[in-house]
């Protein structure tokens, strides 16, 4: 089809596609942002390990010091007193038996752990919780885009318009094991890069895919596939990285989905990808039956061999990196969308709660504990819940701060509200350290806008392809709060002024759409 | 390496005894309709399939509401109210615009297309008799020629021909209207013979000499160009004797003057359509349309032979055809099922249809028309565009050997095709305050069983995927449903929480994040391009 003519016939409504005719504007990052070019000094990465099914924490992260109480709360799962693991430098909180290689990194000052992560109101839906943990929520709030998806946006604002460029070849994020997670949806489009699971990983490595079926079906089928892995850029790109690097651990434990899903994240951290973010899972946590096995006291049971097989991913992982020489570059974090009842149930096993320890990890974390035990009292009902010490989004605060090194005002942006920072991370920002200006840089912009943050109204300033462009400003939840303009545009920059007096404070989603080129912009309006 | 073996089928035309079951139905309408709605699959799982296809080939040729002024915001039209039609008037000054309101509106026809196979036929026809609206360039031509075949698609072949030969769109496009006795112009006649009727199969073995004789039995026509009307102008006719090759028995179409000069046409068109290929070129295209593209010889003699004869023994009536292709044994042919590419068209229009996508109302058709623009706009970068074929051969896909339909994917299409997919199941495409946009919890509520996290995968599955499903990715397939839980009674509470407080943003927002992760999985498989 000749496009050219497509546009000349239908011109009035025709959208070109921008790759054809269309220049992209480039300079509005130059323009808007620093001239300095500020070169960062490593990539940081995080790798965040979710735990399906909401973790048991108090049989995790044991409180000792209420071993009496909570025997009484839950006779049918308890952890023999004398098998928990201790602490360094910590009397009265230990880890679940089967936890040895995570208590070593925790003595090694390798791990922090915080006690009594949650949020307010907590959810005790699988699902919903799951939701709020993903998108940074509050409880009684929908947010259609992911904590990590927001701030992958805050950092390459343009993606996916004009990616893998020379700046960015590489996916942002990386998730393994699970195309549903939230968590990497961006206010527009999702800013991770799926490897459904090990399986498909190992077909894109290897390029042996399964037999299509026999038949014409089977050979369309052949040919599609064909055609899908010769184009996906960012498949070749993890195959060229995978390729040039091997783990160099041998701790890595057999059949432990985890830990294989971890070795790949090694590999790749090591060949060097530029991916930001990792979500790897392990599933199971659910445990509403035997959790325990009674014969053993307890000690041993399908918790038992879920937290072992964490630990040992985890701790393999770690040792991986280290030989590899890239665990300064990397942080780890666990989190589950819940913790336990206080109280076990009838079946050994433990029904939804709330609030559970939270793991992180690597070679950059301070060591240490946050939080104090829980206070189980002598009495527990079902309805009885731990309370909450740590709100999650501080820590995610924390890490967009102290890992990923942005201001104050932009980790507001990406978390929708101000959560207060806290101490895990050991000092890596304070010095220039992240190439911001040249990441937001990186692809092409359409739309922006100015000042941001602002006061009544902002200027959104776009290009036209020529043809019909909408440009809409949806708050948090997707809903439509003002049509800036829809009609034909002809080529070239533009103004609107987006009138926002009547409008609460917070952020907004500037939506642009010309032909196939979409693309959003965060607008943040402050008193 | 996969396996492309070839099992070759020996089913003919004998009429499908095999099991009628939601799979043969999915099957049929794929191919039948655009798209495929859970509604007319259970519809017609209430007939036989015999009643099913009879039911499916009874065009109501009502004519849909014409197309309107969409575009007086950005173009006044002197002489057409914004919201009225504008086909009956030839004022030749908003060609363009009306074009695009002729594309959008054709893009209207076929999302809302009913349970009969019109929308399917008039595109084959656009694709059989193959105009480009950018180079006729008369938006009301373009209006009547598709009208044409809206009310002709399934009626008669021949008459249809000689509708095509005498349609202003067409006389433009092939130059129909600037042959004359003092300047033949060949180029109707060329495709008349290569491409609308005998086609270039070994069985057509027309010479050179036949389209310079063709091209004079078609002089004198033309059109006025202020009412649309094709009238026939004496005085450019040649009226000498044509005398055709041996392939056409040294057929002799005598040469008449004054009005009878107009009926030669006729003689031509019986010269033409007594040649035993005309039906075998025909089958072959609704072969390549409706069953697949490769034709072997034991298709040839099994399915094309026979269908040839009924439409030839039916004087080229489309339907008795049609009637048997689709309800043949080798067209419900297991290995038949799932062998097509979808085009663009079928993609686009076809998620549109599938999914249901709300689309602005007709009372707000400024943005109505957008958001078909939208849609044809998508089909178009994915290389096809309504109206507006690459060529007098109509799409590649249907014509070239050995790719055929593979054409349509490669490494420039194939992204597009996830990228556009992405954007309908997830934010949706602005129009106005109007979010184009897959419901994704409406959707799963087309089903019998949605609160079962198993029957919902297999029948949303069984509806828009095209082969079977491994256990294992099904399994994967649930975990994104379940957010990776291991219970399928989460799935359960959590949508009988929603049916019981169907205000509750939050409890419908749980089920929307997980459906729209688990269609854009689907949509992003390879098997899912297939039909």
């Amino acid at each position: 089809m000749k496009r050219r003519d497509f546009l000349k016939r239908v011109a009035p409504m025709s959208l070109l596609p921008f790759a054809i005719n269309g220049q992209p504007v480039r300079a509005y990052g130059k323009l808007l942002g620093s001239e300095a070019e500020a070169f960062t000094q490593t990539d940081k990465i995080l790798v965040l390990v979710r735990l399906n099914g909401g973790n048991d924490g108090l049989n995790t992260l044991i409180p000792l010091d209420q071993y009496t109480n909570l025997t009484s709360a839950r006779p049918d799962v308890i952890i023999p007193e004398s098998k928990v693991l201790p602490l360094s430098g910590i009397s009265g909180t230990g880890l679940h038996p089967a936890m040895e290689k995570m208590k070593n990194m925790y003595d090694e000052g390798k791990m922090h752990i915080l006690q009594s992560v949650g949020y307010p109101n907590q959810n005790y839906s699988h699902f919903r919780s799951t939701d709020i943990w993903m998108t940074g929520a509050d409880s009684d709030e929908i947010l259609e885009s992911g904590w990590m998806g927001r701030y992958l946006a805050e950092e390459w604002p343009n993606y996916p318009n004009g990616f893998p460029n020379e700046d960015m070849e590489d996916p942002l994020a990386i998730q393994i094991g699970s195309v549903v997670s939230q968590v990497c949806q961006g206010p527009s489009v999702n800013m991770g890069f799926a490897i459904s699971n090990p399986t498909n990983y190992y077909q894109l490595l290897t390029g042996n895919y399964p037999d299509a079926p026999a038949g014409w079906a089977g050979k369309e089928l052949d040919y599609v596939r064909t055609v899908a892995r010769q184009t996906n850029e960012y498949s070749v790109k993890i195959k060229a990285a995978a390729e040039s690097a091997t783990n160099l651990s041998t701790l890595y434990p057999e059949d432990n989905s985890l830990a294989n899903q971890l070795k790949i994240v090694a590999q790749l951290i090591a060949g060097g990808l530029k991916t930001r973010v990792y979500i790897v899972q392990q599933g199971g946590y659910d445990t509403h039956a035997n959790q325990v096995d009674p014969v053993d006291s307890n000690e041993t049971g399908y918790h038992a061999y879920l937290l072992q097989s964490l630990s040992e991913a985890i701790n393999a992982f770690q040792d991986d990196i280290e030989k590899l020489k890239v665990d300064d570059r990397v942080l780890g974090m666990t989190f589950s969308e819940f913790g336990r009842r206080i109280i076990s149930n009838a079946s050994t096993g433990t029904d939804h709660g709330s609030s559970a320890p939270l793991f992180m990890f690597g070679s950059k974390v301070k060591s240490g504990m946050t939080g104090v035990n829980p206070t189980i009292p002598a009495s527990v009902s079902a309805r009885d819940n731990l309370e909450m010490q740590t709100d999650f989004r501080s820590i995610y605060s924390t890490i967009l701060q102290d890992w990923f090194c942005l201001d104050q005002a932009s980790s507001d942006n990406v978390l929708l509200q101000n959560f207060e920072k806290m101490d895990l991370i050991q000092a890596g920002c304070d010095t220039t350290s992240v190439q911001r200006d040249k990441n937001q840089r990186a692809g092409d912009a359409y739309v922006t806008n100015y000042p941001n943050p602002f006061g009544a109204s902002t200027t959104i300033k776009y290009f036209s392809a020529g043809g019909l462009i909408n440009i809409t400003v949806v708050d948090t939840q997707g809903r439509i709060v003002s049509s800036l303009v829809n009609s034909e545009i002809p080529r070239g920059t533009h103004e609107v002024v987006f009138d926002a007096a009547q409008l609460p404070s917070g952020t907004y989603y500037c939506q642009y759409q010309n032909g196939q080129i979409a693309q959003t912009r965060s607008l943040l309006k402050v008193r | 390496m996969a396996t492309t073996a070839k099992t070759r089928t020996d089913s003919g035309i004998t009429p499908y005894t095999g099991t009628w079951d939601r799979a043969a139905v999915i099957h049929l309408l794929r191919r039948v309709h655009f798209g495929v709605k859970k509604s007319d699959v259970d519809y017609f799982l209430t007939k036989s399939m015999s009643q099913a296809i009879d039911e499916i080939l009874t065009i109501d040729h009502t004519d849909p509401s014409p197309p309107i002024n969409n575009y007086n915001e950005n173009n006044p039209d002197a002489t057409i109210a914004a919201g009225q039609t504008w086909v009956n008037d030839y004022n030749g000054k908003l060609n363009n615009v009306r074009m695009g309101s002729f594309k959008m509106w054709w893009t209207g026809q076929i999302i809302n297309h009913d349970r009969t196979i019109r929308e399917k036929l008039v595109l084959f026809w656009h694709n059989h008799f193959s105009t480009q609206a950018r180079v006729y360039n008369w938006p009301n031509f373009a209006y009547t020629h598709t009208k044409l075949l809206r009310d002709n698609c399934d009626k008669n072949f021949k008459s249809l021909t000689k509708s095509i030969t005498l349609d202003p769109a067409m006389l433009v496009f092939l130059n129909g209207e600037r042959n004359t006795k003092t300047a033949p112009d060949e180029n109707y006649s060329r495709e008349l013979q290569e491409l609308f009727t005998l086609g270039k199969g070994p069985g057509s073995q027309y010479i050179e000499a036949d389209v310079i004789a063709g091209a004079k039995v078609l002089t004198g026509w033309r059109i006025n160009k202020t009412t649309g009307a094709v009238y026939f102008q004496e005085n450019r006719h040649d009226t000498t004797d044509k005398t055709f090759s041996s392939f056409y028995n040294d057929t002799t179409i005598t040469g008449q003057s004054g009005a009878n000069g107009a009926n030669e046409v006729d003689d031509l068109l019986n010269m033409i359509f007594a040649q035993q290929e005309v039906a075998k070129h025909l089958v072959r295209k609704f072969y390549r349309w409706f069953i697949y593209y490769d034709i072997d010889e034991t298709t040839e003699t099994d399915v094309i032979a026979p269908l040839a004869d009924i439409f030839r023994n039916n004087n080229y009536e489309i339907k008795p055809m049609l009637t048997a292709l689709l309800k043949s044994e080798h067209f419900f042919d297991t290995a038949n099922r799932a062998a097509l590419i979808k085009n663009p068209i079928d993609f686009m229009h076809g998620m549109a249809r599938t999914y249901d996508i709300p689309f602005p109302p007709a009372t707000d058709y400024v943005n109505q028309y957008r958001a078909w623009y939208y849609i044809s706009y998508y089909a178009a970068i994915q290389q096809q565009e309504l109206g507006d074929p690459p060529s007098v051969a109509g799409w590649p896909a249907y014509y070239q050997i050995p790719q055929f339909h593979e054409i349509w994917i490669n490494s420039d299409t194939l992204p597009k095709r996830s990228i556009i997919s992405d954007v309908l199941v997830t934010r949706g495409i602005n129009v106005d305050t109007h979010k184009v946009v897959i419901d994704h919890v409406a959707f799963a509520k087309h089903f019998d069983n949605p609160s079962n996290v198993n029957l919902l995968i297999d029948d949303i599955l069984q509806l828009v995927h095209t082969l079977d499903v491994e256990q294992a990715q099904k399994d994967y397939m649930k975990s994104i449903l379940l957010s990776g839980q291991l219970k399928d009674s989460y799935w359960t509470d959590a949508w009988n929480d929603h049916i019981a407080n169907p205000s509750d943003d939050a409890k419908k927002n749980i089920l929307k994040t997980r459906l729209s992760a688990f269609i854009k999985y689907i949509m992003n498989l390879s098997e899912y391009q297939l039909s």
